[in-house]
């Protein structure tokens, strides 16, 4: 799906792009000191409460048990413990929940990768009978939520005697169509006389796209892999059809688990939930210019 | 040649994508409870929906939420692009913050709205009771479980429609605003009259993309609600999964799933006869 508001996968991102109307002009038009200080004082309320809810997860996860849920406003634990990671860890799986993630994640991201990038770039420089058609066939698919095809997919899965192994979310999960779009919107991209050069050098496709588009399209690839170990990691609704032994869960399964305990324990499932989010809150804020960029031209979210 | 690069993933799409929705087109005409045989009923699973009112219920329940959440959204995230286009301090760490939630999982989110919202000394009804208000009934009563499930879901999108907007905001050009201010324009009337229609394709594609998303809204309702109390939470995408994998009528759970698909389709056929993607095609 593409935005024509989007900004140019391969040209500049929105952050450095964006200083370009402050410097100039936008300091004469926001002039006044009241007005400046309005602005930071509406960004910094805000940011407070859009932090406020990872903010408390954290509280949570490092109060005491059940802490929180005591009569009086408190803001901080009244002691920093350790033991909600000690149980949660101590009664559940979750070193096999994390390394379940951690295997569905790398495995999916690869494989979806790799096709995505052979399947962009059929689309947008290799001719072949059939080629709109089928690219308007994905297209139409891209938006199709889960709640459509679950049944039949699962089914299917029983069917191909995969239930109960990490192939019944991967295999799906690689037939998703998003990112064919950005990659094929990468691709056209690319200047003709480069591809054309080779050509005459008489090399074939395969070499073509392995030694001339390949190395161009870092860009590309970093934020295919970013975005689809993202919705592998977070993804929900169909890992909870699919994976039904508790030593299969990935961990927002596994989060689920714990709330469906006779007593959940809250100040432990925060501490799940802690470990669950770090590993891609840490990856956003490495490669930010590479989510923002992607987020924008794809909208997914 | 072509096929070639295409083939595997056309292979995937085929049996995982495209076999799946003519099958759960198949399945919406058929009864069959647990695993079965199936049955073959017509039409029946579609007549029930009709009389169905539950499904109603959700029905609405979804077109509520999307109206309660898409307009929200897209407001919040206009100012916030607005105001972190403009000239601040340390504007690269509030856009950073206000994005920060994308990528944080749906059920995480909904896990930690649990606790906030929770009735009984969660710390929104502490604080209401503090300054001398009634707390609110944020489980045991439908309208408040709805108005928790709507905040959560503006919480986790308003950095996309931040991110689209700033990204519009991009191609208007500041000569536009230096121009109304010498024709004495106030702040509000420059972004009434240049703002709002300029950033017009960003507003269309994020009404399309968030109608989209609200209509499949299932992992924030699912864990944080369940639907209830009773079915006032109840949408589209859960009351299909209640139906197939809890009531196991997975008939009539594809049926709902149809419903879904043809909502999707036609949401996504406007997007793309309006946008420049049609452009891009062939």
């Amino acid at each position: 799906m593409t935005a024509t508001a989007a900004p140019q996968l391969h040209s500049s991102n929105t952050r450095t792009s964006t200083r370009r109307p402050a410097t100039r002009s936008s300091s004469r038009i926001h002039g006044s000191p009241w007005g400046l200080a309005a602005r930071i004082t509406i960004a910094v309320v805000v940011s407070a409460i859009v932090m406020f809810p990872l903010y408390w997860m954290l509280v949570v996860a490092f109060s005491p048990r059940g802490e929180v849920f005591e009569p009086g406003i408190r803001l901080w634990p009244s002691e920093f413990t350790f033991e909600n990671f000690a149980k949660v860890f101590g009664q559940f799986p979750v070193a096999d929940w994390f390394v379940n993630s951690v295997s569905i994640g790398l495995v999916a991201t690869a494989l979806t990768v790799v096709l995505n990038l052979l399947a962009g770039y059929a689309f947008a420089r290799l001719r072949f009978p059939g080629r709109t058609a089928l690219f308007m066939l994905a297209l139409a698919t891209m938006m199709v939520p889960v709640q459509v095809i679950m049944v039949a997919q699962f089914r299917l899965v029983a069917d191909l005697d995969l239930v109960g192994t990490y192939w019944s979310v991967i295999l799906p999960a690689a037939a998703a169509a998003f990112g064919i779009f950005l990659a094929r919107q990468f691709f056209i991209a690319i200047p003709d006389e480069l591809i054309e050069a080779a050509r005459i050098d008489g090399a074939g496709p395969v070499r073509v796209f392995l030694q001339i588009v390949l190395p161009l399209s870092k860009p590309l690839i970093a934020v295919l892999i970013l975005l689809t170990l993202m919705g592998s990691w977070n993804d929900f609704a169909w890992p909870l059809i699919a994976l039904k032994d508790p030593d299969l869960f990935t961990l927002p399964i596994g989060l689920l688990y714990l709330k469906g305990q006779t007593t959940p324990d809250y100040n432990a499932i925060m501490a799940l939930a802690l470990i669950s989010v770090l590993p891609m809150v840490v990856l956003f804020l490495a490669f930010q210019r590479y989510f923002v960029q992607g987020f924008a031209r794809t909208g997914i979210r | 040649m072509g096929y070639a690069f295409l083939g595997p993933n056309l292979l995937l799409m085929t049996v995982f994508l495209f076999a799946p929705i003519v099958w759960a087109m198949q399945l919406s005409l058929q009864e069959t409870i647990g695993f079965g045989d199936p049955e073959w009923v017509g039409l029946d699973n579609y007549v029930r929906l009709l009389t169905d009112p539950v499904f109603w219920q959700s029905f609405g329940n979804t077109i509520i939420y999307t109206i309660l959440t898409v307009p929200l959204q897209m407001a919040g995230g206009l100012g916030l692009a607005v105001l972190l286009n403009s000239v601040l301090p340390a504007r690269g760490v509030f856009r950073t913050m206000i994005v920060l939630p994308m990528v944080i999982s749906g059920v995480a989110s909904a896990m930690i709205a649990v606790i906030i919202f929770y009735q009984s000394n969660g710390i929104i009804n502490k604080v209401l009771v503090e300054i001398g208000l009634d707390p609110v009934e944020w489980q045991s009563a439908g309208a408040p479980a709805m108005a928790s499930v709507v905040i959560t879901a503006i919480w986790l999108r308003l950095g996309f429609n931040m991110i689209i907007y700033l990204a519009g905001l991009q191609g208007v050009s500041p000569e536009l605003y230096e121009a109304a201010r010498l024709d004495g324009a106030s702040r509000w009337q420059q972004f009434r009259a240049i703002t709002v229609p300029l950033v017009g394709p960003s507003t269309f594609f994020l009404l399309i993309m968030n109608i989209i998303a609200s209509f499949q809204v299932f992992d924030l309702i699912f864990v944080m609600t369940g639907g209830g109390p009773g079915y006032s939470t109840s949408v589209l995408g859960t009351y299909a999964y209640r139906n197939a994998f809890q009531i196991r009528e997975q008939g009539y759970g594809a049926a709902i799933g149809v419903v879904l698909l043809v909502v999707t389709l036609l949401l996504t056929y406007i997007q793309w006869r309006t946008s420049r993607t049609r452009d891009l095609v062939g």
